[in-house]
């Protein structure tokens, strides 16, 4: 199963200002970990909010909004994708991150065995369309 | 809470163990024995974490358990010792934990540990079991729930398979180099082995186990840091990303197979096929002439770039699979470049290299010939004929999802003969 890990943003962060090399050189040595393990996938730093937008829906209307945006905190500065058997072990490789402040938050990537029925009539269609193209099983 | 403290072991467990087993195996030369000694301090840490919590590192934790029990099991084996004079002088003087070894040796350790446990002594199933066992961090039970075999089929498969490498005298080492081609080959074929019987079981209820083909994936990624030189590792880990990338479209609503022309590309994961395309181009760039799995990647990787089924680039995809007829002859790969053929020049083409192959007696219980000469039949408008195709592969076929789709090809070119 996968889980993204979201890193959360904090003042410095949000000034645009990059990690030291220190912090930098202990993040590349963790992300070579998760790599050698096979469990890292993705991961992605993101830039201060004043760099991106926000997209406020209702109903046909649309708002955007420029960042920079104030709280801090709810803010998501980068994140991982990570492959993983269990909740346990994302929070295991999790804990051995190298930060020395702040949050991160595990979440579960939704995954096939996750949807059902809801995927059905549109799949169904297709079927009675034809069957027989050929698809190589490979 | 002692659940939680029960999941989390078993978390540190598929972290640690294949790392653990390695390292006391090189120090007591002998895997079976690592193994053991390792499962009997995953057995002491089950006894006293939930009552003392999880250590800070738990990972040196295990490995100091883990030695200690290999000291004592060598005191009491006199052959051991008489085999090798040095080995408990050498695991007294290791006072450092596998932790604080230098990364190199850790991963030398852990890719000798792959190559034993797919050493060729072992059959391929016993290779299999021991891979993940051995590396992957598996239990016997979830082996055998995987392979949907009897728990004790498997237990005995792991046991006989240490008392082969044993008994062989295999030791602890990195192949020499005039070996190392074929040991690799080994390797990887045993990665396969797993993740094929995750993305089409020989037998079941379903279609696809996608816990199995995570596994895989996960082994050949570790491999391939193990190994960065080498073209094949990448093409392998190329073609399980790729053909990962599919697994999400690969089956409908009620767990019936999706065969890939028909599948909603939109449902393909995009981050597998990055990562599959970025594979593929480490294998490209290593290696010329490119290898089987390379090959069979770059073949997926058309596949993959292309937006629609009518954008699929056959000329290039028939011209790959002429590369792997050259490489590695064998009537499943002349099926698979017939399938290439008729996209490629019409169904007619392709029907006559088929039935050209079709008396081989490889594919004589390979229930994907006569399912695809059926499509083909059907192409040509010949229904009859291609009704006692398709009714011949669904005699033929053992997977449940394959069955419910053959049936239901069946039935639609019974009830309605102009249907496309």
């Amino acid at each position: 199963m996968r889980y993204m890990v979201l890193v959360k943003a904090n003042a410095q962060s949000e000034a645009g200002e990059m990690p030291s090399p220190e912090i930098l050189e202990e993040m590349g040595k963790f992300n070579e970990e998760m790599v050698k393990a096979g469990v890292m996938l993705a991961g992605e730093g993101l830039a201060a909010s004043s760099q991106g937008a926000r997209i406020r829906f209702e109903a046909s209307k649309r708002t955007v909004i420029d960042g920079p945006f104030t709280e801090a905190k709810e803010l998501v500065a980068g994140f991982w994708i990570i492959q993983v058997q269990s909740k346990e072990e994302a929070i295991e490789w999790m804990k051995r991150s190298p930060f020395q402040e702040g949050e991160i938050e595990i979440r579960r990537v939704f995954e096939l065995s996750d949807f059902g029925e809801d995927i059905a009539p549109q799949t169904l269609e297709r079927e009675q369309r034809l069957r027989s193209q050929i698809g190589s099983t490979t | 809470m002692s659940a939680d403290v029960h999941r989390t072991i078993e978390a540190i467990w598929r972290m640690e163990s294949a790392k653990l087993i390695a390292g006391i195996a090189r120090m007591v030369r002998d895997v079976g024995v690592a193994e053991e000694v390792a499962q009997d301090a995953l057995v002491t840490a089950l006894e006293k974490w939930p009552h003392t919590g999880i250590p800070d590192n738990p990972a040196a934790w295990l490995t100091r358990v883990a030695r200690m029990r290999a000291i004592d099991r060598i005191r009491r084996n006199d052959r051991l010792q008489r085999l090798h004079p040095q080995i408990l002088r050498d695991l007294d003087a290791v006072q450092h934990d596998w932790i604080d070894a230098p990364q190199e040796e850790v991963q030398d350790d852990l890719l000798r540990l792959m190559f034993i446990a797919c050493h060729p002594v072992l059959s391929p199933d016993a290779r299999v079991a021991l891979t993940l066992r051995l590396l992957g961090g598996l239990s016997t039970e979830e082996i055998a729930r995987a392979f949907l075999v009897p728990v004790k089929t498997v237990a005995q498969r792991i046991v006989r398979a240490k008392r082969t490498l044993y008994e062989a005298r295999v030791p602890f080492e990195l192949p020499p180099a005039a070996q190392r081609a074929a040991r690799l080959s080994s390797v990887l074929e045993a990665v396969y082995l797993i993740f094929n019987e995750g993305y089409s079981p020989t037998a079941g209820q379903t279609w696809i186990r996608p816990q199995l083909c995570e596994d895989a994936l996960r082994l050949g990624r570790i491999l391939a840091e193990l190994t960065p030189q080498e073209p094949e590792v990448h093409g392998l880990v190329a073609l399980m990303e790729l053909q990962a990338s599919r697994l999400r479209a690969r089956t409908g609503p009620s767990g019936e197979p999706v065969l890939l022309l028909e599948q909603d590309r939109g449902r393909w994961d995009h981050l597998l096929i990055r990562r599959g395309l970025t594979a593929l181009r480490k294998a490209e760039r290593l290696g010329e002439p490119l290898g089987p799995y390379t090959i069979q990647a770059a073949i997926a990787s058309v596949h993959a770039q292309a937006h629609t089924p009518q954008e699929t680039d056959w000329q290039r995809i028939l011209a790959l699979y002429d590369a792997l007829v050259a490489l590695m002859p064998s009537p499943i790969v002349e099926l698979n470049r017939a399938i290439a053929v008729s996209m490629a020049f019409g169904p007619q083409a392709g029907l006559d290299l088929i039935d050209a192959i079709a008396a081989d007696p490889a594919l004589r219980l390979y229930h994907l010939l006569p399912s695809v000469r059926g499509d083909l039949l059907v192409k040509l408008g010949r229904y009859d004929a291609a009704l006692t195709e398709l009714e011949r592969a669904l005699s033929m076929t053992q997977n449940e999802g394959e069955r419910l789709l053959l049936s239901r090809r069946i039935s639609a070119l019974k009830g309605n003969h102009t249907w496309n």
